[in-house]
């Protein structure tokens, strides 16, 4: 499967949902009046786009149409496109051979943290990196276990202490273990923690700062993993955690799940965050790097 | 949080600009439902629902005497929070099965903390003096029946945990049959969670109802999800059976617009919300709170919460004690300090006061007088903790060369220990009937 099918794929239903609304929009003169622009407005908040990035783009469009007096489908679906996809980045996580190289996993509960760590580890493994993870999430009963099943699935080393432990020190015996062994991807999978607990804000500053201390010579890539069935709740978490530990980057889960998706372009639009990865399916290959114009192009039916 | 405005200053900016007519147009109330619209879609409630209510609000706006009010803007946040209140309906109770045992049954997706909410259920039944069971039937997570099995043993509940099984059906049955066994009254299934709704997963529950005939079967729901809350909702009725809902996460601030757009689309009750990550952080579903919550109207009563979180009850004791024993330190007001900054900052904490949003939109508020404070106290000496007496010139000049600070900022420090001992005095007084005098609060002004 290409990777463009991936997305495709995980997209389906979203892509059914505009499709469907657009072609039943312009049906018969195939162009489009006000009333369908408030129409395709209202398509792109139940995706959960938002409501600034929807009317952006809609805004966008109607200028488009002033100017070339071009009101088809095909002309306001490139439009709509182009205005998407200047809302949103996307970045390229890499991980070199001979230097270590630190994914720090971060985001509210149950957005698929542990998974995704996963998921980069065996993908990180196959193309022959030396790989090792942190369970510093010592809050959640069992997550220590579920992550040495995944260690013993993708074959991967698991620095663990018990539960209750402190996250910061089982980073920092983490990073010396990844010294020692010339480890060149240490993931990190942080406890899920809702971004208005201060304390525990503060603790992800405290993991933040040791990796600082301990690995400066290490590339890091702080990522925030965001659910794709979140609503507009997504933006005010990204805001909150980048200012605890300066994000880098955003991973997308759940992309294939009942959701639609638009969160991705909302929180990428408030936050100018690069998007890194899209979780497309549960099964290992369905992790893959944001591509932009592919996730467009997934989402939008064809011009 | 300036993200998100909230309704009433939304509606407050339309009603100044009506202020002077002496009627509403047609116009103004357009206005009004635009805004509604807006501050409902901000809030993830579906869209659909959003559409009937800014039509009933509409018509209940336009019947309302809206510009005889003072605050025309806080008339209509009124009939708006009036009619979501409405629609969440009253608070619901747990079926209880006339047999004397009770099975229920707990649905959701991934990552809706499913299996810590089935713990906080048997918590909390446990509480009212039921004897529940925990059982585990996902058998597709790894370490999903661990989660429980831990859980289960802090909160001293029963559970049944079977490691080998590989069919949830059989699970369910040998969970039952442990249950009936221990002389429980009340069977709690945690079943898995998937990414989507699919035939698997419905076949699956499909055939674990069949087994155990649950009487309460419940969703559980994230407070933060988006639009799709209601599609999720749907399918899962339809194919499965609701008998209702458990949304979780609200401690968070998403304001769970979520809840109003299930609750009207598929008419089934919420039955309880989760609000915090421990064991008995679990409460009744109270719709006005809720409904203000959507609103984005601040929530006093989260904020006396939240105090309440933060404060020690035995370290406010000891307190107390000091103060009576007039042995109050500045270790005692360093410890306060600390309570103080556990609640989160001044401007999350201004945000939950409603009104407040707007006034305090703009302040500038910060956080830096208190950690000045706290590096002060931190550089001195347990003796002088114990006894800021001795706090003379050279000792006040080491302090700041301590905490980075200047020798100003440590008198400012003691002045303050003083009022507040001066503070504490007067309230003392207060007690026997001495009228009542304004006291200077400790920190600056910042107390509360």
């Amino acid at each position: 499967m290409t990777l463009f099918e991936t997305f495709k794929k995980g997209l389906v239903k979203t892509r059914d949902f505009i499709t469907a609304g657009i072609y039943k929009m312009a049906a018969g003169l195939g162009v489009f009046d006000d009333d369908m622009l408030d129409e395709l407005e209202m398509m792109l908040i139940q995706a959960d786009c938002g409501l600034m990035a929807s009317k952006e783009a809609i805004e966008a469009i109607r200028e488009h149409i002033r100017l070339t007096g071009d009101a088809s489908r095909a002309s306001v679906l490139t439009s709509l496109n182009r205005s998407l996809s200047a809302m949103i980045t996307e970045k390229r996580l890499t991980a070199n051979e001979g230097m270590l190289t630190i994914y720090l996993m971060v985001g509210v509960n149950g957005t698929g943290k542990t998974t995704t760590a996963a998921k980069l580890a065996q993908r990180a493994k196959s193309r022959g990196l030396l790989v090792m993870m942190a369970a510093a999430d010592t809050f959640r009963a069992a997550a220590i276990e579920q992550l040495k099943v995944w260690g013993e699935r993708t074959q991967t080393a698991v620095i663990a202490h018990q539960t209750g432990a402190d996250p910061a020190a089982v980073v920092f015996d983490a990073i010396q273990a990844a010294h020692a062994r010339k480890t060149e991807l240490l993931i990190i999978d942080t406890a899920g923690r809702l971004h208005t607990k201060k304390n525990l804000m503060d603790e992800l500053g405290k993991i933040r700062r040791v990796i600082d201390r301990e690995a400066p010579e290490a590339l890091l890539e702080t990522i925030l993993v965001i659910d794709a069935t979140t609503g507009q709740n997504a933006i005010i978490q990204a805001r909150a955690f980048h200012e605890a530990t300066q994000v880098s980057a955003l991973a997308i889960t759940k992309l294939d799940g009942s959701a639609k998706g638009g969160v991705a372009i909302a929180v990428a639009r408030e936050t100018g965050l690069p998007l890194c990865l899209a979780g497309l399916g549960e099964g290992a290959d369905d992790l893959q790097d944001f591509d932009c114009m592919l996730f467009l192009e997934a989402l939008l039916p064809p011009a | 949080m300036a993200l998100f405005e909230n309704l009433s200053s939304r509606l407050t900016r339309i009603t100044d600009a009506m202020r002077g007519k002496s009627r509403v147009t047609e116009k103004d109330i357009k206005d009004m439902m635009r805004e509604i619209r807006l501050a409902l879609l901000e809030a993830d409630v579906n869209y659909q629902v959003v559409k009937d209510l800014s039509e009933e609000i509409g018509e209940k706006a336009r019947g309302a005497e809206i510009l005889q009010s003072l605050t025309p803007g806080q008339q209509v946040v009124k009939i708006v929070h009036e009619v979501l209140t409405g629609i969440l309906g009253e608070e619901e109770r747990l079926a209880v099965s006339p047999t004397g045992f009770t099975t229920i049954m707990l649905y959701g997706l991934q990552g809706t903390v499913k299996t810590t909410t089935a713990a906080k259920l048997a918590l909390h039944l446990k509480d009212k003096g039921k004897k529940p069971m925990l059982v585990s039937v996902d058998v597709h997570r790894p370490a999903a029946r661990e989660q429980l099995k831990i859980l289960a043993e802090q909160i001293g509940v029963d559970s049944y945990i079977n490691q080998e099984e590989t069919s949830a059906v059989a699970l369910a049955r040998q969970g039952r049959e442990r249950a009936r066994y221990m002389m429980c009254d009340t069977l709690i299934i945690d079943t898995a969670g998937r990414m989507t709704v699919d035939e698997e997963l419905m076949e699956e529950l499909k055939s674990i109802q069949a087994e155990v005939e649950p009487d309460e079967r419940l969703l559980v729901v994230d407070a933060m999800i988006g639009q799709e809350a209601v599609h999720i909702a749907e399918a899962f009725d339809s194919q499965v059976g609701l008998d209702g809902f458990i949304m979780t996460k609200l401690d968070g601030d998403a304001r769970g617009g979520a809840a109003l757009s299930i609750r009207r689309m598929t008419g089934k009750p919420i039955k309880m919300i989760g609000t915090g990550e421990r064991p008995g952080d679990l409460e009744l579903f109270r719709p006005d709170r809720l409904a203000s919550r959507i609103l984005g109207m601040g929530d006093v009563l989260s904020l006396i919460e939240k105090a309440s979180d933060a404060f020690d009850e035995e370290q406010a004791g000891r307190t107390m004690e000091r103060l009576k024993a007039n042995t109050f330190t500045m270790q005692d007001m360093l410890e306060q300090l600390e309570q103080i900054q556990g609640m989160g900052s001044m401007k999350e904490m201004l945000a939950m006061i409603p009104g407040a949003g707007r006034k305090l939109g703009d302040m500038n508020l910060d956080d830096s007088d208190l950690f000045r404070t706290r590096a002060i106290i931190q550089s001195m000496t347990v003796r002088e903790r114990e006894n800021p007496r001795i706090l003379d010139a050279s000792r006040r000049r080491r302090i700041a060369r301590g905490s980075g600070l200047e020798v100003q900022d440590v008198n400012r420090v003691v002045r303050h220990y003083d009022d507040m001992i001066k503070m504490m005095k007067q309230f003392g007084m207060l007690g026997q009937g001495g009228k009542r005098r304004r006291g200077k609060m400790p920190f600056g002004g910042l107390g509360f």
